[in-house]
């Protein structure tokens, strides 16, 4: 039996070596070409206008009839992200059907291109889905909750075929043994199987669209964002402070929430 | 207890659902709950079908075949790609650079005083003061910090940069803490107790213990930089994103096809790389 000696990471021919250089070269090549001039951000000058900025963000507008629009926002945000998640869910489902090989002779043709989109879908973020769809759908909440449920139906379709391709193949045989045909082993064995996992893994995406929800709207997409950006496009910091208040609790409250459940649910 | 026989019931067995009332009872709720929602949303997917937005729809869709190849600008394309890129690289590297310290001084591994019982008072105040100003920093959305960073610094990469240094910073801090305090604690307590100073318990046993937990996490974190900091583009902090915005307001269709190639290929290319840094560095 060898000895085993500790690994020599920093030798020329070892890949940890090669990785640490290749990350050391990217942070200087970004540093170098990015010209951050830091020495001016971080000069007292703009510090001066930061303590202003964030000066002008302490005092919010608490008037009942702005408040009243704040409110009536901050829930067309959490509607966004309940229709955008719940569309997200069905269309997720039905396209982790076919990008799933359910069993060892499925011949899943469509595993692959049904993959291939639902990683489009997935590697666009909901921002840029809805600057896309803002030229079709126009300005408002409709474009921003599209956005997010074109967004996660990548996602959540993705972590749906994961599950059904892992769920445990009990049921499923037990009922294809007997030739119950595909749609009916699917409704009546493996979806009550990976359901738990659906509804955890659609919650959770519904916490994270309540955040995007939030900032969808800085390009047009509705609720609290779409706010922000018109107040602080006419430099109104009083309603800006508001707006950024309700976003920092709307968020705060959702991680809460999520935390309490969570523990509920592991206890 | 006696058995109804089945040919008595009202309902045919084969039909039977003993769960019918919860399912009918869900739907019910489901569709009340989800019913104003539809109406805030203003969920009129007709809109699409409308002869004006169905032209213009039409027409930008149809630009998007052939996407823009001008070799000028595929050069300004590939230029912006870099500079997303070196933005989520110069933003990851801040925020570990903030989330370190923070970290040391937040976590409870390295607690002198709660090797005896409790923590003393001020170290526990400070270590909850400091865990209030991650929270701070990562409730903010990046997108938000950008838009405040514009205003302050101007246009530019220097606000994308600071934005996920900050945003990032607060959940590197985060789950740098639950990871070293989910480990294993007995070299560490050990060490602690046996008389170690607080860093070289630090760099001889939690470092070791958790080093490969913490730099893969770190490399996943850059992975969402890179997708972060195209939507950071958006708002004027340059990069890609600022590029695709442009664009769009031009409804020029071909330039969009190709920046979204461009950016799908860019987030494959980052999956790969992280995929690979966290095999090589484990």
């Amino acid at each position: 039996m060898s000895v085993s000696r500790p690994k020599h990471w920093l030798r020329w021919d070892s890949p940890v070596c090669w990785a640490l250089s290749a990350t050391a070269a990217l942070i200087v090549l970004s540093f170098w070409s990015l010209d951050l001039q830091l020495g001016r951000v971080l000069s007292f000058e703009s510090l001066a206008r930061m303590g202003k900025f964030l000066g002008e963000l302490l005092s919010p507008n608490v008037e009942a009839t702005f408040l009243k629009k704040l409110a009536l926002a901050s829930l067309e945000t959490l509607a966004m992200s309940a229709v955008g998640t719940l569309l997200a869910a069905l269309f997720g489902l039905l396209l982790a059907v076919p990008a799933s090989r359910s069993h060892s002779s499925d011949p899943a043709r469509w595993r692959f291109l049904t993959r291939l989109l639902l990683n489009a879908l997935r590697s666009i973020p909901e921002l840029v889905w809805a600057a896309l769809l803002l030229i079709s759908a126009g300005l408002g909440p409709f474009a921003g909750t599209l956005a997010l449920a074109l967004h996660t139906t990548g996602v959540l379709g993705r972590l749906f075929a994961e599950s059904i391709e892992n769920a445990p193949q009990d049921a499923a045989a037990a009922l294809r043994v007997q030739g119950v045909p595909e749609g009916r082993v699917f409704l009546y064995a493996t979806l009550p199987t990976v359901s738990p996992q659906i509804m955890s893994y659609s919650l959770y995406r519904w916490e994270n669209n309540i955040r995007a929800a939030a900032v969808l709207g800085v390009v047009g997409g509705g609720g609290l964002g779409q706010m922000l950006s018109f107040h602080m496009g006419l430099f109104q910091m009083q309603e800006t402070s508001s707006v950024l208040i309700a976003m920092i609790l709307l968020v705060v409250l959702v991680d809460a929430c999520s935390y309490f459940v969570r523990r509920m649910l592991s206890r | 207890m006696t058995t109804q026989p089945l040919d008595t019931l009202p309902i045919k067995p084969s039909l039977r659902d003993p769960a019918w009332i919860k399912r009918v009872f869900w739907t019910i709720v489901a569709a009340v709950i989800m019913w104003p929602a539809l109406v805030s949303t203003e969920f009129k997917p007709w809109v699409f079908f409308e002869s004006e937005n169905l032209k213009v729809t039409g027409n930008f869709l149809a630009e998007f075949f052939p996407p823009a190849l001008s070799p000028e600008f595929l050069h300004l394309i590939a230029k912006e790609a870099w500079r997303t890129v070196a933005i989520a690289t110069a933003g990851t590297f801040i925020a570990l650079l903030l989330a370190i310290p923070l970290t040391l001084l937040s976590t409870t591994v390295l607690s002198v005083s709660s090797l005896s019982g409790r923590m003393n008072k001020l170290p526990f105040v400070m270590r909850q003061l400091i865990r209030w100003l991650l929270i701070l920093m990562r409730s903010i959305p990046e997108l938000i910090w950008a838009l405040v960073f514009v205003r302050v610094v101007g246009l530019g990469p220097a606000a994308g940069v600071l934005a996920i240094a900050l945003t990032y910073g607060g959940m590197l801090g985060k789950v740098y803490g639950e990871i070293l305090e989910s480990a294993d604690r007995q070299v560490s307590t050990t060490m602690l107790r046996n008389g170690a100073g607080r860093i070289q318990t630090f760099f001889y046993s939690v470092l070791p213990t958790n080093a490969t937990e913490l730099t893969s996490y770190t490399i996943y974190r850059w992975e969402c930089a890179i997708r972060a900091s195209t939507v950071l583009g958006f708002v004027g902090a340059g990069g890609l994103g600022q590029q695709m915005d442009n664009s769009m307001r031009m409804f020029n269709g071909s330039e969009v096809a190709t920046m979204l190639v461009v950016f799908i290929l860019l987030v494959g290319l980052a999956d790969m790389v992280s995929t690979w840094m966290r095999r090589v560095l484990r």
